[in-house]
């Protein structure tokens, strides 16, 4: 079953670099978490030793670049039709599922390792605290999942790339608002107060801030982890409701 | 012979569209079964729910003693499968594609060269074996359809329109494949081309809107055809069949 997975994630994972998109993403989340980091985050006239400034940006950052990632998961097979080949392979829905989830979060992860020497300079620096600093890696690996989990669902309702990752971009930029003032008033007036504190823990915001904090906090695992199970799990649900349509 | 494939009073219906109404088919090993019919008669439809990409509305599809909707990765290890129009990975190498099936397959090491070996032969892939499939022909798309088709040995083969594309050479290159694999195999084959059902097929089914018309060798069909009719004999019936209204024939 594990193997079987791996069959898939292994050539979606090589599907980005058989195209320019990989070396594309890879320059433009580099170069963005760079001139957010030392530009606009003021790296160095803070004169502190850590990563604050690197990670604040993350959800902004992974807002745009995310959804081009996870877009094509299953808008494409949809379209060039490979996905009656896919399915009529002897995968189980869950195999393909999570096999593609996991090629692209896989390449999310190497953007993030590629920031590695961000970290190191910092080392280089001073002497900060490398914990808080993991903890903050490991936040930005699981929003970038969680993010990866609603375009992977999304995805597999559309032949469109662009419908894809344009639903995708409102879909997480409202996960990650709904931490918001505005978004709280907007449910205040009529949903019930159970609606409203859940609509509240449902941010990305709260969760990732508190990880980027050096605070290591189960129920932020669990917040984010739920995302990801929901999301593939009604990415199965719909894949496999098309095919009675 | 042992039955192989079989689909009892098989439904589809897409919306308020009945597009599959009660299809019964059986085939046996060493039949090469035709699938005939006008566009939208429901020829892929039929098709694709024998291959469990789509679920019936009503009904049930058997591959080798296996309900395909009740246990489909039983079902689906025991079928090589073309769909229509052979979709592929347009960024893929042949080579990969085949070896990613292969993978697909349960394939490992030396075994799985070995398959992709064997089936890039079969259909005489070797000159493009390094290509993308963007850069390949219509052709050489569609064999590739076939060669992956063929990767595991199945029992059983759905070949939707296997030589739509292909120039005469390679026509008769894969019919000749068809038949020698029809052989200890069932195999259906939808076509639009008449020829093709006396050049390989052991027996015609036609349909016409969702419903099975004709079902016999395609000797059988020949003989529905009025004595006076000297040329192109099957498509005279064919027109018979699904259209109703043949110039010169009954009223």
């Amino acid at each position: 079953m594990i193997a079987r997975t791996l069959v898939i994630a292994r050539r979606e994972f090589a599907a980005y670099f058989a195209t320019p998109l990989a070396a594309v993403f890879l320059v433009i989340f580099l170069f963005l978490a760079g001139l957010f980091t030392f530009n606009i985050g003021s790296f160095y006239e803070r004169g502190q030793a850590d990563l604050r400034p690197f990670f604040q940006f993350h959800p902004w950052l992974f807002l745009f670049l995310v959804p081009a990632v996870s877009m094509r998961l299953w808008a494409e097979e949809r379209r060039t039709g490979t996905i009656e080949l896919l399915t009529t392979l002897p995968f189980r829905l869950g195999e393909l599922v999570v096999g593609k989830f996991l090629a692209a979060w896989g390449f999310t992860l190497v953007a993030l390792a590629l920031t590695v020497p961000t970290w190191i300079t910092v080392n280089w620096l001073g002497e900060p605290d490398n914990g808080v600093i993991l903890c903050g890696y490991v936040g930005s690996a699981l929003m970038a999942g969680a993010f990866l989990a609603v375009g992977a669902c999304i995805s597999s309702t559309s032949k469109s790339q662009v419908i894809a990752f344009v639903s995708c971009v409102v879909a997480c930029f409202l996960l990650l608002l709904t931490g918001f003032p505005a978004v709280q008033d907007f449910f205040n007036g009529w949903a019930p107060r159970a609606v409203v504190e859940a609509v509240s823990s449902m941010s990305v915001l709260t969760h990732f801030d508190s990880m980027v904090r050096g605070v290591l906090d189960a129920r932020d695992l669990l917040y984010f982890i739920s995302v990801m199970v929901a999301f593939l799990f009604m990415n199965a649900l719909l894949i496999d409701w098309k095919k009675a349509l | 012979m042992s039955l192989l494939v079989e689909t009892r009073d098989l439904h589809k219906r897409f919306g308020g569209i009945h597009a599959v109404r009660g299809v019964n088919l059986r085939v046996q090993r060493g039949e090469v079964l035709g699938f005939l019919g006008p566009n939208g008669a429901g020829k892929t439809t039929t098709m694709r729910m024998i291959t469990g990409f789509l679920e019936p509305t009503d009904g049930s599809a058997w591959v080798d003693g296996v309900n395909v909707a009740l246990d489909p990765l039983r079902a689906k290890s025991r079928m090589g499968y073309l769909p229509e129009g052979a979709p592929c990975y347009p960024d893929m190498r042949v080579e990969e594609f085949l070896a990613f099936i292969g993978r697909a397959r349960g394939y490992r090491g030396t075994e799985l060269k070995a398959r992709v070996e064997r089936a890039i032969m079969s259909v005489n892939l070797s000159l493009v074996r390094r290509q993308t499939f963007e850069t390949l022909s219509k052709g050489y798309r569609r064999r590739t359809g076939i060669a992956q088709s063929l990767l595991h040995d199945p029992p059983v083969l759905i070949l939707d329109e296997p030589t739509d594309g292909l120039d005469p050479n390679q026509k008769f290159e894969v019919r000749s494949l068809i038949r020698q694999l029809g052989k200890d195999r069932a195999i259906i084959l939808s076509t639009h081309l008449l020829e093709e059902v006396e050049a390989v097929c052991t027996r015609a089914v036609i349909i016409n809107r969702g419903t099975v018309v004709f079902d016999g060798t395609p000797a059988e069909m020949d003989a529905k055809a009025p004595a006076s009719i000297k040329v192109n004999r099957l498509d005279h019936v064919f027109r018979e069949l699904t259209t109703g209204d043949v110039p010169g024939g009954k009223p």
